[in-house]
């Protein structure tokens, strides 16, 4: 930029500033909602005027966590006596509600759903990171004939809508009986994300010098030997870059789990709107169910800054 | 020598003869990749090709009549087929001019030095990284008629967005709009920050306007960035599925993808189906085909 800026330069540059906070904060309020909902007592959710400043709570979180039966009537105060702290705390927010049946107070369907979340998502990373890499330098080092078209190929599975692989996929898997399981969508994420993990990493690889390798092969090590003592080190960042964009898209993926799972297998993006049945849904509970599903991504997203236009252009542009 | 064996495959060489040859280990670590795909996205789509031209559906034990052409046909003579694709190619276009315009807006913003400006940028693309299901489902909060704060900080009293059916569609592409503008910043950013200076400067010593300077020296550089954004966004929103269907329910906004999942997993005509998803499949291909050139072309650069 020109050292010397006039006037109206710099008064352009302050607007345009300005501007920029104003469409930053815009951009984050749905997001700080969501994690202010997740705090509050549930009379505070849905008021009017908006409540912006309460007294934050993780009763939501416990009821996020449990499940009890609504009664009318307040509970008795030997209820409240025998009850762990945790339920105190669902009992002091003024709601009529205690154990369910007078019995135990059971786990909610959440937990599972985010240790499904957490099996298929890892699992499916690992496969799709593990054999991309491996192809990735086979496209990256060795010529073939038709190679462009094989990648186009490749490419081409990725830009599938999930409703019209979902259709075929639910048929076959409902007659080998992988419906509603962790393999049936560790497959379908791991099909998904492997020609992104392809793509991207053969950016990667492009990018280590060749001359790496020669010199390990001129000092006797084997293609093979060389792959894992020279490239893989090398290629670490980017594979840890790719493991990240491929965990979070398995991570958030809605539509084939929609189709594929109902109970035993379901991940938490098709439970979490489920828990919106009729009546009025526990805004602070769908907040809170949605602040911990988020926060991983929110982390990862922070951790990945510096790759997101890369990934986001399957390797095409580079910083 | 070594230096020539990196690339040409030769087997005669020294370096290649140690261990596995060159085109075995390519084999070996393309082939399972390959074999992978065909296995669990070529196959099926093979499985539903058949399928398409049955009247076969999966709720019943009877088995598939074969019926020839007579869904593909029966399928592009519905209106009510081409009124969902019609809601679809609104919504895309709703949707993608929202984000070119906001996204670019801000890339234009952002390009200049700010305080904070990794911090802001990684902070603006945060939506784009969450889950549309479950982020679009709190939208519904914010939609409220009621209590949602949108209404609140608009003044607009108890509007309706998601229950109104001229409403619905533009909710959804405003939430998405909200989710996917941070892809085209983050590529027109990239884009811009490419322009080389000594254009600008070039064009400040010869008077020419902001005007000219934004249609003769930005614009251009940045267009091929900003087509690949646009293609891809374009691409993902004649997909849509998530968020519409998760935000409502109305006939208005029953974009292609739905109404697929509705014949084939609400109604069951699995034939049918098939031969719908065979119609959507075409029309994505035909956009990835026009996507893989830009990328190639950039790539190249």
């Amino acid at each position: 930029m020109a050292a010397v800026q006039t006037r109206s330069e710099r008064a352009l540059n302050l607007v345009a500033i300005a501007a920029v906070l104003v469409i930053t904060l815009l951009f984050l309020a749905p997001i700080y909602w969501i994690t202010s909902t997740a705090f509050k007592p549930r009379n505070l959710a849905t008021t009017i005027p908006p409540t912006v400043i309460f007294e934050p709570e993780i009763s939501p979180f416990v009821k996020l966590f449990t499940k009890r039966s609504q009664l009318r009537a307040a509970p008795e105060p030997e209820d409240y006596a025998a009850a762990p702290w945790w339920e105190r705390l669902v009992f002091e927010g003024g709601e009529k509600v205690v154990r369910s049946g007078r019995g135990e107070v059971q786990l909610s369907g959440y937990p599972n759903r985010f240790m499904n979340s957490l099996i298929v998502a890892i699992t499916s990373t690992v496969l799709a990171v593990g054999m991309g890499t491996f192809t990735a330098y086979g496209f990256s080092r060795f010529k073939m004939k038709g190679e462009a078209d094989l990648l186009f190929f490749i490419l081409s599975t990725r830009m599938l809508p999930p409703v019209v692989v979902a259709i075929p996929m639910f048929l076959m898997y409902r007659a080998v009986g992988l419906n509603d399981t962790h393999w049936g969508l560790i497959i379908l994420y791991t099909a998904f994300n492997l020609s992104f993990s392809v793509w991207l990493m053969k950016g990667f690889i492009d990018e280590i010098p060749k001359e790496y390798e020669e010199a390990a092969l001129v000092d006797g090590y084997t293609r093979l030997e060389a792959f894992f003592k020279i490239v893989l080190p090398e290629a670490a960042t980017g594979i840890a870059a790719t493991a990240v964009f491929c965990f979070i898209t398995a991570w958030n993926e809605y539509a084939f789990a929609l189709i594929m799972t109902n109970r035993r297998a379901q991940t938490a993006p098709p439970f979490i709107p489920s828990q919106v049945g009729s009546g009025l849904p526990d805004w602070t509970v769908i907040a809170a169910g949605t602040f911990l599903f988020l926060l991983p991504v929110a982390i990862f997203t922070f951790l990945l800054r510096n790759h997101l236009l890369r990934g986001m252009s399957f390797g095409a542009i580079r910083k | 020598m070594a230096t020539v064996v990196m690339t040409s495959l030769d087997s005669k060489s020294r370096a290649a003869s140690r261990g596995l040859s060159d085109i075995k280990i390519r084999n070996l670590f393309i082939v399972p990749t390959i074999l992978f795909l065909i296995v669990f996205n070529i196959f099926p789509l093979i499985y539903s090709l058949g399928y398409s031209f049955t009247d076969f559906r999966a709720s019943t034990n009877a088995p598939a009549t074969f019926v020839g052409l007579q869904n593909y046909r029966e399928l592009l003579n519905d209106p009510f087929i081409w009124a969902n694709f019609a809601i679809t190619a609104k919504y895309v276009i709703v949707s993608v001019t929202g984000q070119v315009v906001v996204g670019f807006g801000t890339a234009m913003l952002l390009n200049r030095e700010i305080p904070f400006k990794g911090l802001i940028t990684t902070l603006l693309l945060l939506p784009m990284m969450l889950s549309m299901a479950v982020v679009g489902l709190f939208w519904k909060l914010l939609y409220d008629p009621s209590f949602g704060i949108i209404n609140y900080a608009l003044g607009l009293g108890s509007f309706e967005w998601l229950a109104n059916p001229d409403m619905a569609l533009y909710a959804v592409a405003i939430t998405d709009i909200w989710m996917w503008s941070p892809f085209v910043m983050l590529l027109s950013l990239a884009g811009l920050s490419a322009v080389p200076r000594h254009l600008y400067e070039a064009a400040a010593i010869d008077r020419a306007g902001p005007f000219y300077t934004f249609f003769r020296i930005t614009l251009p550089l940045v267009a091929p960035i900003l087509m690949i954004a646009i293609i891809f966004r374009t691409m993902e929103a004649f997909k849509t599925f998530d968020l519409a269907y998760i935000l409502t329910s109305q006939p208005t906004t029953e974009v292609i993808s739905i109404r697929l999942y509705k014949m084939a997993f609400q109604e069951w005509q699995t034939g049918r189906s098939c031969a719908l998803a065979y119609i959507v499949l075409i029309m994505v291909l035909a956009i990835t085909n026009i996507y893989v050139k830009y990328l190639n072309r950039v790539k190249e650069r």
